[in-house]
């Protein structure tokens, strides 16, 4: 893990709807290798600042940078080094298992040999390699999911943007989810995951808790239960979003 | 006629070759708050469906209140409340408007019930002219919960209601759930979250369409019959991959920043673990003794029952 690098920077990020401050002056640094969580209440704003990570929506001011590349000039370069995966998970179910790698893989321009192995390690690895001729929608849930964060990562992205990606799965398979995540961090593709399992948070290197549009805790999890005195993240979390509707 | 809120008897159901529900058999007692707890594919939203007449089960009994769910359909849908996974609110009709479409469908009115629905209608009534659309998350639900309760149900369903719901929201609507209860009506409630069950008065641990363990939280926590150590160590990764290949180990999953291990011997020692763990490298190791969570006993249940 090479932490000295910076991967994403954010300087003083606003995005404004009308007059109302989505994200009001939003300030962080990710590292590379780092998974880094992205908390908040629903309607905090973390799906605007994704968002604008991604290079799909700019910002309405601020500086931002990721993989060193400009949020407002350069969103192909962005889309280009960056992998994404939802809980809506973009996979074809009327696609087998291998079209579906396939077809991610054509999207980001690997070379028909190079996507060949790369497939077939990834079926490998994954314990798929009998159910390559599976069609997606006949595969259970966890297997998408782990297949979904594979694909995300298939282009070797510097980053990867996890929005909630383990809803609905029992506790062993959301564990063999994780045990992916940190092996793509210990290979140095960063991580930045957004969670409602306060668990999970725990998983990460650090964490941040944005309340109605602002940033108002960065640390790492056991910094932050230090400073709100808290047994668990599930506490702080308690202790920090109470949210105003 | 039973003392039961809700009686199910041997109740199984396939879709085509999958099958939904293996001889599922429980009863809740009136003015109970019973949760069905596990993951997607459990058969949580098919039992609720059957118990709410939506579908028929291909074998067993089910009653409601009282009611066969199979031969007393319209009094089931007359007398439950139900508040479906995907709420079925009415997107361009406003808050108001969708409250009063539901009390009409059953014969009332909101004046009529307002008693019962104030404590979760008065926190969105201040929106009351705003089309349902246009609400959060959070409020949606708030209004989802009202109308399944407006004509005042004897027992209620709700089908993973705090699914993706963070966890301010998740604690705000289960103490609504518990001033529901304690106006005396029986409540069935799934959730994929785990540490819900603890808010419950008795739970069904589901997996694959079987029912792995009835119970009190308390009870299926007391009933864990390993010793569960809590280890920490400067590198979680670590730690997890090496007690994976250690001969003496029965389980290890993470548990935010700690793993929780169980031998598969009750004699091993923690000076025994230690040196384990040292020998892997590990250092700044703590090892503690811990109380089982219902994550716990979930997953030990599943290692037990390895139905996938």
């Amino acid at each position: 893990m090479n932490q000295s690098i910076n991967i994403i920077e954010v300087e003083g990020l606003s995005k404004k709807f009308g007059d109302f401050y989505a994200n009001d002056n939003l300030n962080f640094v990710v590292k590379q290798g780092e998974i880094f969580g992205f908390l908040g209440a629903n309607g905090a704003g973390k799906t605007t600042a994704i968002r604008i990570l991604c290079g799909l929506s700019k910002p309405t001011s601020g500086k931002i940078k990721v993989a060193n590349f400009d949020v407002y000039k350069q969103t192909e370069e962005i889309k280009k080094n960056i992998g994404y995966m939802s809980q809506k998970f973009s996979l074809y179910e009327d696609l087998t298992v291998e079209e579906n790698i396939e077809f991610y893989g054509g999207i980001y321009g690997l070379k028909r040999k190079v996507l060949k192995e790369k497939t077939n390690e990834l079926l490998k690895k994954l314990k798929l390699e009998d159910k390559r001729a599976k069609l997606i929608k006949e595969i259970p849930l966890g297997w998408k999911q782990r297949l979904a964060f594979s694909i995300a990562i298939i282009h070797e992205p510097k980053i990867v943007f996890l929005d909630e990606p383990t809803g609905g799965v029992d506790p062993v398979t959301r564990r063999h989810f994780w045990d992916l995540i940190y092996e793509a961090a210990q290979e140095g593709i960063t991580i930045f995951v957004t969670t409602h399992y306060m668990d999970e948070a725990e998983y990460c290197d650090r964490v941040s808790i944005m309340v109605a549009g602002k940033i108002i805790a960065l640390d790492t999890p056991d910094g932050l239960k230090k400073t709100y005195k808290s047994q668990n993240m599930n506490e702080v979390f308690l202790q920090l979003a109470r949210t105003e509707e | 006629m039973s003392n039961f809120s809700i009686d199910i008897q041997n109740i199984n159901k396939s879709y085509e070759k999958t099958t939904a529900l293996k001889n599922i058999n429980l009863s809740v007692n009136k003015g109970e708050l019973f949760g069905l707890v596990g993951p997607d594919g459990a058969g949580k939203t098919s039992l609720i469906r059957i118990l709410t007449s939506l579908v028929l089960p291909d074998s067993g009994q089910a009653f409601v209140d009282g009611f066969d769910v199979v031969k007393d359909y319209k009094k089931i849908r007359q007398n439950v409340g139900y508040m479906p996974g995907k709420f079925s609110l009415y997107m361009d009709l406003t808050v108001l408007e969708n409250l009063n479409f539901f009390a009409t469908i059953f014969g009332t009115t909101i004046e009529e019930n307002y008693e019962l629905v104030k404590p979760i209608y008065s926190q969105i009534e201040s929106f009351k002219h705003r089309k349902a659309g246009a609400l959060s998350g959070g409020m949606k639900q708030k209004l989802a919960l009202s109308c399944a309760l407006i004509h005042k149900p004897t027992v209620l369903f709700l089908d993973e209601p705090t699914t993706g719901v963070d966890a301010v929201s998740r604690v705000e609507f289960w103490g609504m759930l518990k001033d529901l209860k304690s106006k005396g009506i029986s409540i069935l409630v799934s959730t994929p979250y785990m540490d819900e069950a603890e808010l419950c008065d008795r739970v069904a641990l589901m997996q694959s369409g079987e029912i792995m363990q009835i119970n009190s939280p308390q009870q299926i926590v007391n009933d864990f019959s390993h010793t569960l150590w809590q280890l920490k160590s400067d590198n979680l990764y670590k730690t997890l991959q090496s007690l994976r290949n250690w001969d003496k180990t029965h389980s290890a999953h993470a548990f935010g920043q700690s793993v929780h291990f169980v031998a598969n011997s009750s004699k091993i020692t923690s000076s025994e673990i230690k040196e384990y763990m040292e020998e892997a490298g590990l250092e700044n190791i703590e090892i503690s003794g811990i109380k089982a969570s219902i994550e716990d006993c979930f997953m030990e249940l599943m290692t037990n029952n390895p139905t996938n």
